[in-house]
């Protein structure tokens, strides 16, 4: 059952990856504003004008 | 203040990945409707080889997961994230390969799963040509998607894009770890890992295929999209962000809950037990993210079809990561796993969650990107009841079909003999339930058809804006200040970034690949468990061919239901030489781990003539015939690689071996012949048909292990 070991290893350097993606993203500022994010999403439709419309 | 900076969304491309995905919707579903038949009526398999449900299963699954949802994830992607970074793809030219690769893909797949071209893993079907191709795929939308990511105009990553990277990462690991395997011949390879290895592997792959092709990608659709159709922000953008990171932590450890009970080590099925508890807690934070965010809103859902779509779907999403944490309680899984209640529990997220959900976002964005109003909401309101009953009437039953069939496995007489000897008995009771399905998929499947002819409506009521002009401000440089972390000076370098972490994942996929090189099938091994004679391997890979995995097991777990109806329990040292593993994960005909051997043991002509013409020897099943098996000549050309395959990966065919199989496997064959002859059955030169090879791989099976069983007593 070695392969337990490698699937282990494979899924830890993913969850490590997640783990560095995670302090990376707290310490940028990412999450420091937890809500705006949620409502500027909203406001992306107004365009200037259409060039093909 | 920063400059206003013009451009524009690319909308052709969301265009084209949103018609696959309803034209591949249609296919995969037809499929899948053809098959539920085939169950009621087995006369639909037509006797063609390309149209027997074995094969075409894997053809159904595929188009419903890589093409239908696959393409649907394509499509969100590509409008969502343009959006969300302000910013167009970073590449028209990928984006255009991507898109065409990914439908030659499906293409590729369509035409070898019903040639029987497949290495029998579930979900991960395709041969190792496919597999590159798919790989190439994966990797140009990877560089188109961080591409826009580093070219992004907003700092700030909105939660969907997070649900976007974990995807894009996790599916690339997957899928590489998943297809190691040894090329044989162009269309034929052997897997690196074999029997209780390969199935924790394949279950470790095929766990979080769901979770992450069909989950992940999802959620962050559903928080880009619920909000935008409902016109108010997410319930808690806080919570979202703990949803995120605590599901994709605890997802990946989940996958061997589908091995309850089996041969692999306990340990690690309480490990994927306890993992898949626990993933009710992000999973139901997720689902209810996304009902609370419509909260003050519901006298709109009654108006607006998109909003069912999305509130049906999200409430789906629910039931079945109720439904998967149920599943996962050893107790639970004993009634339930090899039945029915699998099928009805994947259909609810598949059709619920991922088809609902789709069709939302097509309704939504399609008049959107037309510059136009949906033709019909009449028409896209009935789409939305029909696909919901659908659901119900699909689901129902199978529960139903499970939890019966699955009783009458287990019942005893008061005397402690199996009730219902005949696995055929427990078959014919559920039939009705499989018409009953039938007609649950044929209303979600006509819905498909309402929702095509309104969205090709709205199309020619409109007029495509292939560049969506926008205008954002540049991204603000960054200031650096006091105290700065050393890491934010690489965070500004987006492009050494890429390089770095490609490092990284270069040293750790070498630390994960030097471990392959060690791995020996270590499992307690049986002295008696010898590789297969060229002529069972033949037959196996046959019974591969056929997809005869769909249907039939080979697992006996530890109950005393199974030891009686199928001989003693399965033990991972009979599986050493198994490459693919086979134990299947449903059970519409008997298990048979141990066909060729203690009680099962049927003669040669028995399978002849099943084979031939299943009802002629148990009235009333619904197994396809296979008269091609008693016509085609048995192909060898490959025999020889196959060997020489198959002992570089470890099987201890002797030196030589090769030279010898053609005696061999004519020597085997003959005796065959012979017993055919003996009961009567004459063909003229059957012993060179692929009939005789499957007859030999499957009087092989279990004997092994009985002649340990013998030698001990």
């Amino acid at each position: 059952m070695k392969v337990i070991f490698f699937l282990i290893l494979a899924s830890l350097v993913v969850a490590i990856g997640f783990l560095t993606a995670f302090i990376w993203a707290v310490k940028d500022g990412q999450f420091d504003d937890d809500y705006t994010p949620s409502v500027r999403i909203l406001f992306d439709d107004k365009k200037p004008e259409s060039k093909e419309s | 203040m920063a400059q206003l900076e013009q451009f524009s969304y690319d909308n052709k491309i969301v265009r084209n990945f949103g018609l696959a995905a309803a034209v591949f919707g249609i296919i995969g579903m037809l499929v899948g409707l053809w098959m539920a038949l085939e169950l009621v009526f087995p006369s639909l398999n037509l006797g063609l080889p390309w149209t027997t449900f074995g094969r075409i299963r894997p053809l159904h699954t595929n188009a419903v997961i890589f093409a239908f949802v696959g393409n649907g994830i394509f499509m969100g992607v590509y409008y969502s994230l343009q959006r969300l970074t302000k910013a167009r793809m970073f590449s028209d030219l990928l984006s255009n390969i991507h898109f065409w690769l990914w439908q030659a893909i499906i293409l590729a797949a369509a035409v070898t799963l019903p040639l029987g071209i497949t290495s029998s893993w579930e979900y991960a079907e395709l041969e190792w040509p496919i597999d590159l191709a798919i790989t190439i795929a994966w990797v140009i939308f990877g560089i188109n998607m961080f591409g826009t990511i580093i070219k992004r105009r907003e700092n700030h990553l909105y939660v969907a894009i997070w649900f976007y990277i974990a995807t894009w990462i996790t599916v690339a690991l997957l899928h590489i770890v998943k297809n190691l395997e040894l090329p044989v011949t162009l269309w034929k390879s052997y897997g690196v890992f074999s029997g209780v290895q390969d199935a924790l592997v394949q279950w470790w792959y095929g766990h979080n295929a769901v979770a992450f092709f069909l989950t992940t990608p999802y959620l962050g659709l559903m928080y880009y999209f619920l909000p935008k159709a409902a016109n108010r922000p997410v319930y808690s953008y806080r919570l979202s962000i703990i949803h995120f990171w605590a599901l994709i932590f605890i997802y990946i450890w989940a996958g061997p809950h589908h091995l309850l009970y089996t041969s692999l080590p306990d340990w690690a099925q309480s490990l994927g037990s306890v993992f898949s508890i626990m993933l009710i807690a992000p999973s139901w934070g997720g689902m209810l993210n996304g009902l609370l965010t419509l909260r003050g809103a519901w006298d709109r859902v009654r108006q607006d079809p998109i909003l069912k779509f999305m509130v049906v779907a999200v409430t789906a999403y629910g039931m079945s990561t109720f439904e998967g944490p149920m599943l996962s309680i050893k107790s639970f899984n004993a009634i339930t796993h090899y039945t029915d209640w699998t099928i009805a529990h994947v259909h609810v997220g598949a059709l619920g969650w991922n088809g609902l959900l789709t069709f939302g976002m097509l309704y939504w964005l399609i008049p959107r990107i037309y510059n136009t109003k949906l033709y019909s909401v009449k028409s896209a309101n009935i789409h939305f009841w029909i696909s919901t009953l659908g659901i119900l009437f699909y689901a129902i039953p199978l529960y139903w079909a499970g939890l019966t069939q699955s009783l009458m496995w287990k019942e005893f007489t008061p005397d402690g003999y199996l009730k219902y000897k005949l696995f055929l008995e427990t078959v014919t009771q559920i039939i009705p339930m499989y018409a009953i399905r039938a007609f649950g998929g044929l209303l979600f499947f006509s819905g498909l058809f309402l929702m095509v002819w309104n969205l090709v409506k709205t199309m020619a009521s409109g007029k495509l804006v292939a560049d969506e002009s926008a205008e954002a401000p540049a991204k603000v440089a960054y200031v650096k200040h006091k105290g700065e972390h050393w890491h934010r000076w690489i965070e500004r370098r987006p492009v050494q970034m890429l390089i770095l972490s490609l490092i990284v994942v270069a040293i750790g996929g070498a630390v994960e690949f030097l471990p392959m090189w060690t791995i020996d099938s270590n499992v307690p091994k049986i002295s008696t468990v010898k590789p297969y004679t060229a002529l069972e391997l033949e037959g196996r890979d046959i019974y591969v061919r056929e997809g005869c995995v769909g249907c039939h097991s080979q697992m006996i777990r530890p109950f005393r239901s199974e030891t009686e109806r199928y001989g003693d329990y399965s033990k991972s040292g009979e599986f050493v030489y198994d490459r693919p593993f086979l134990w299947g994960s449903k059970r519409t005909g008997p298990d048979l781990q141990k066909e060729g051997a203690s009680k099962l043991k049927k003669s040669d002509g028995w399978h002849y003539n099943h084979m031939l013409e299943p009802v002629s020897m148990s009235p009333g099943s619904i197994m396809p015939t296979y008269p091609w098996l008693h016509e085609d000549d048995l192909n060898t050309s490959s025999t020889k690689a196959k060997i020489a395959a198959l002992r570089k990966l470890g099987t201890p065919y002797p030196e030589g071996y090769e030279d010898t199989i053609a005696e061999e496997m004519a020597l085997q064959a003959q005796t065959i012949a012979e017993n055919l002859r003996k009961e009567g059955i004459e063909q003229e030169g059957v012993e060179t048909k692929e009939i005789v090879a499957l007859i030999a791989y499957l009087q092989r099976l279990g004997v092994d292990y009985q002649v340990d069983k013998q030698a001990n007593k």
